[in-house]
């Protein structure tokens, strides 16, 4: 299959081209419903989610000005359906998502490695596997919804840390600390699964 | 610097944000101490793995939905 530039499909879907805009959403759509399920845990959810966003960009395709990249663009509109829809379940439509989900302040604790040991195989190798798949998504179920939503909008969808703190109605301070406890569980978890017990290595507490 | 202080700074690190004479510290204590090493590699792997890892594929009846209430308002909005 010859693959057609994303700027090119967007041109002719701007110009009324519904086969273009059909191309679109087959290249997008699973991503789109992979995000939402994994903020939403719930797969009507997702397809909720996936349904309005598709919809909103039927609706809004003319103001899309082609400044950032259409896949930014529909997981941003994603990402504020998914919000929506966290705000309506703890009953909330005013409060940020910051009192929501934090009444307290974050401490500054840090969850130390504990599990420390080179992993078997390499990202490359690991990352088409379903296992693989399935071992992520245990692994983020643990995390709290607060970070969760760090880790999901910066490392996963690739926001900035100003973008992430926007989205979410964070301060960045707070993003970070969230972001760098996200990023220290899920390694945790990963590496009692993926790590080479021959290699592990044991922290030396004086240093 | 120490470990702790190591992993305080692992965010700007892992993600080449940091100051360049912090940086220059990071990778000293890094090269004298192995399970911060190995710590900062599992990070970057973690992240690779979400970031490239699979998709979900949506339930074909939904899918089937989708595009047909795609292609209706499509029309629907260019009468």
């Amino acid at each position: 299959m010859v693959t057609v530039d994303e700027s090119e499909l967007v041109t002719r879907a701007k110009a009324g081209d519904l086969e273009a805009f059909e191309a679109l959403t087959t290249r997008y759509e699973r991503r789109v419903y992979t995000l939402a399920l994994r903020m939403l845990h719930n797969e009507h959810d997702a397809e909720d989610v996936t349904q309005e966003t598709f919809m909103s960009a039927v609706e809004h395709l003319d103001g899309f000005r082609q400044e950032s990249r259409f896949s930014t663009w529909l997981l941003r509109i994603a990402t504020h359906a998914a919000l929506k829809i966290i705000r309506k379940r703890k009953g909330l439509d005013t409060i940020s998502l910051e009192e929501a989900t934090d009444p307290a302040p974050d401490g500054d604790t840090i969850p130390h490695p504990d599990y420390i040991a080179d992993w078997r195989q390499s990202p490359t190798e690991l990352v088409h596997s379903r296992e693989i798949q399935r071992l992520l998504d245990e692994a983020l179920e643990t995390l709290d919804e607060k970070h969760r939503l760090v880790f999901l909008l910066r490392d996963v969808q690739g926001l900035s840390i100003s973008e992430t703190a926007q989205t979410l109605g964070l301060s960045e301070p707070n993003v970070k600390v969230r972001l760098l406890r996200a990023r220290l569980l899920l390694r945790e978890q990963l590496t009692r699964k993926l790590g080479d017990a021959r290699t592990r290595l044991i922290r030396n507490h004086n240093h | 610097m120490k470990c702790e202080e190591l992993l305080k700074m692992l965010n700007e690190y892992v993600d080449g944000t940091v100051d360049p004479t912090v940086c220059e510290e990071f990778e000293q204590h890094m090269s004298g101490c192995n399970p911060c090493q190995v710590v900062v590699d599992n990070i970057r792997k973690t992240i690779t793995l979400y970031r490239n890892g699979e998709q979900y594929q949506l339930p074909i009846p939904f899918r089937d939905r989708l595009h047909s209430a795609l292609r209706q308002r499509w029309q629907e909005k260019r009468k």
